[in-house]
């Protein structure tokens, strides 16, 4: 059946309003968009690691989760989803439960790609049916934007200023999405937040509905740390793949597509530009960060291209 | 109708979870307790058990498991020493404020450094304020008995908190002995069916773990958590009673030996008061009014039932196998001495660390525990307060 927006938006809400996410936050479309994948007759069981996510939707005595939710601690939501999933399959063996379970885990790039990053990589080879959304707001935004490995290379953060002596984060971005792909995952997707939402639906209802671990990376930017107006949220997440500095894709049992393809590829300045994180890189005589990002991201598109070839 | 064998303390414990069948088990090995979980690897492999058996990446990832599992609504067990439980640590606190009746089986054992893999308390010692209950055991029959209690204790509707059963690493854990097992069936009529109120997988009411808590909510939280491991004690009391009942073996909060009219006791934990108790039957013999206290529930203290037990004493040695870096002496002591604090009349009270890292504890150096003991209810100096038995340079050690 073709996505349709409307109809989407028609069912039920499974993550509600009066959360406490900051105004242009990304974070919350991620949410609702990640329930809407959940066909509406199953339930699920989502495993939240700490940061802004968890302490904004369930703040005693308010949730804004309708399914069962558990949050635990910051680097373990893959290892505490294992559990759940563990009794799940425990308790249908021996005619407890009855219904249809979906198990969810999700945390920002802190919580994934580095303190939770253990827990991840054991998930995914134990094999559990379970999916991963990491929304990747790349950096600890909860403490107040430290860099993290998903922080690009050049972006100014709070542990990574810009300086006389500093043109922001001196490392490249770990590429997680392929380290998940190395695993082995039945399937992997790259998507954020353009459009009618169809990108995201059909990866995320693809992903929840694959058997085994399934991961979906979000670019979901962030209103306080990468510093831009709370209305320009979708429009810096068309920009991310328009100039292919996130590319969306998918991996499934190692096949690779690109699902989206920029009609016309736009230069990386036009993504950077409205965000305060990247404002040093725009001063006389730093013109050539912004060539070394273009040149990384073309290579980097052409690889993926070439992968999909 | 029970039966004789021949089993270590991790095969008893390992037994002992095969009986109660528990639905999720996450194993992260450790030196000593590594054994529990392979034998139970093992019943998993033969088809003897019907558990889900998660082979995580860590310790930190076994517990997390564990609370996933539990408040999925299943029953969730792992087992762990030393480092294992340190990592575990932040974990602890949180299944325990999550009140789960998750069950730990820590085979106690050391914490570096330097790397050591024998026995003391150091690692469950420094879980004491996790929120877990603390049972210990003196030997194999303790073991396999405390843990058989585990689950009835912890489910309690009024504790609901989760329940370490802990083992001597090594001494209790690897070597073995002859103990009365229980069948299957009586076991699991014993330990009955876990049916929690609310969990995760309950389709009709789905629930949330684990809320941000403002200092609005916070204390009445941690209150409520204080209040359940009051509550716990009383719990303990009644499943031995109903322990005694089914299999004939008494247990309380601790056990009091030879404390009639002891004017000098030892309070001792674990395999070192079978030691401690033979060096008590020497000095009775010799007409030496000697006691001994062996604490089995660590957590929650049992403050004034203990107090109690030692009101009439001259002198008490608190013996403590963990060095706690206060300055001021073990945990147990620490315990003991506050417990002790309001009685009219109280025992001159000194504390001994011993049994660092394995360091054999004989029945010699729990005699001159008792010398310096009897010197002081003979009216002599207390001499220094927190000491250090059986070091290498024995000329070190308080006379």
């Amino acid at each position: 059946m073709a996505y349709n927006l409307k109809q989407e938006m028609s069912k039920e809400e499974r993550f509600d309003a009066g959360h406490r996410l900051c105004a242009g936050c990304g974070a919350g479309i991620v949410c609702r968009a990640m329930m809407r994948a959940v066909d509406p007759g199953d339930k699920a069981v989502i495993s939240n690691a700490t940061g802004c996510l968890e302490v904004s939707s369930f703040q005693y005595p308010y949730t804004a989760w309708h399914d069962s939710y558990i949050h635990s601690a910051f680097e373990n939501a893959s290892a505490t989803i294992s559990g759940v999933e563990a009794a799940y399959n425990a308790l249908k063996r021996k005619g407890k439960v009855k219904e249809n379970f979906k198990f969810l885990a999700i945390g920002g790039d802190g919580g994934t790609y580095d303190i939770g990053f253990q827990a991840l990589s054991g998930a995914l080879e134990r094999g559990h049916d379970f999916t991963y959304f990491c929304y990747d707001n790349e950096a600890y935004m909860n403490t107040g934007t430290q860099r993290s490995s998903a922080t690009p290379k050049y972006a100014s953060a709070t542990t990574t200023p810009f300086g006389a002596e500093s043109v922001g984060k001196k490392q490249t971005q770990k590429d997680l999405t392929q380290i998940v792909v190395a695993h082995g995952s039945p399937y992997v997707a790259q998507t954020t937040m353009i459009g009618n939402m169809k990108d995201f639906y059909e990866k995320a209802h693809k992903a929840i509905y694959t058997e085994g671990p399934t991961f979906v990376n979000v670019l979901t930017p962030c209103p306080r740390g990468w510093q831009y107006r709370t209305d320009q949220l979708a429009e810096i997440c068309k920009l991310a793949a328009d100039t292919c500095i996130w590319p969306l894709y998918e991996v499934e049992n190692g096949e690779y597509r690109v699902t989206y393809i920029p009609k016309k590829k736009l230069p990386v300045e036009d993504f950077l530009r409205p965000q305060g994180r990247f404002k040093h890189i725009f001063k006389p005589g730093n013109e050539w960060i912004i060539e070394a990002i273009q040149q990384d991201v073309d290579q980097q598109w052409e690889k993926l291209l070439d992968k999909c070839r | 109708m029970s039966r004789r064998d021949r089993l270590s303390g991790n095969e008893a414990i390992a037994t002992a979870m095969r009986q109660i069948e528990p639905d999720v088990f996450a194993m992260f090995p450790i030196t000593p307790s590594t054994e529990i979980p392979q034998y139970y690897a093992q019943y998993v492999a033969d088809g003897k058990v019907n558990t889900e058996f998660v082979c995580v990446e860590s310790e930190h990832s076994a517990m997390s498991a564990c609370i996933g599992a539990e408040a999925a609504g299943a029953r969730a067990v792992t087992a762990t020493s030393s480092a294992g439980l340190s990592l575990m640590n932040e974990m602890l606190y949180v299944a325990a404020s999550a009140r789960l009746p998750i069950v730990l089986a820590v085979s106690t054992r050391a914490l570096t450094g330097p790397i050591n893999i024998n026995h003391d308390y150091s690692d469950s010692m420094a879980e004491r304020d996790s929120g877990f209950i603390q049972i210990y055991a003196e030997n194999n029959q303790e073991a396999y008995d405390n843990y058989l209690q585990a689950h009835r204790i912890g489910e309690h509707k009024d504790v609901r908190l989760p329940v370490m059963i802990c083992e001597d690493g090594f001494i209790t854990s690897h070597a073995i002995e002859n103990i009365e097992l229980e069948n299957d069936k009586d076991v699991k009529n014993f330990v009955g069916k876990y049916e929690p109120e609310n969990y995760l997988l309950k389709s009709e009411n789905p629930l949330a773990v684990g809320p941000y808590g403002i200092s609005a909510y916070y204390m009445e939280a941690r209150v409520a958590q204080a209040e359940a491991m009051k509550n716990a004690k009383q719990v303990i009391l009644d499943v031995a009673a109903d322990f005694e009942k089914n299999f004939g073996r008494k247990y309380g909060l601790f056990e009091s030996y030879k404390m009639e009219d002891a004017d000098i006791a030892i309070v001792i934990m674990g395999s070192s008061a079978g030691t401690a108790k033979a060096a008590v039957d020497e000095l009775r013999e010799s007409g030496i009014k000697a006691g001994l206290i062996k604490i089995r529930v660590f957590r929650p203290f049992p403050g004034e039932e203990l107090a109690e037990a030692l009101k009439n004493c001259k002198a008490v040695a608190v013996l403590d196998k963990s060095e706690g870096f206060s300055a001021n002496g073990g945990q147990v002591f620490a315990d003991t001495a506050a417990a002790c604090i309001n009685l009219e009349k109280r025992p001159k009270m000194i504390n001994i660390i011993y049994g660092l890292g394995g360091r054999d504890f004989t029945i010699d150096a729990a005699k001159r525990v008792f010398a310096r003991l009897q010197k002081i209810a003979d009216g002599g100096e207390l001499g220094p307060v927190y000491t250090h038995l059986g070091q290498r340079d024995l000329r070190k050690e308080a006379q």
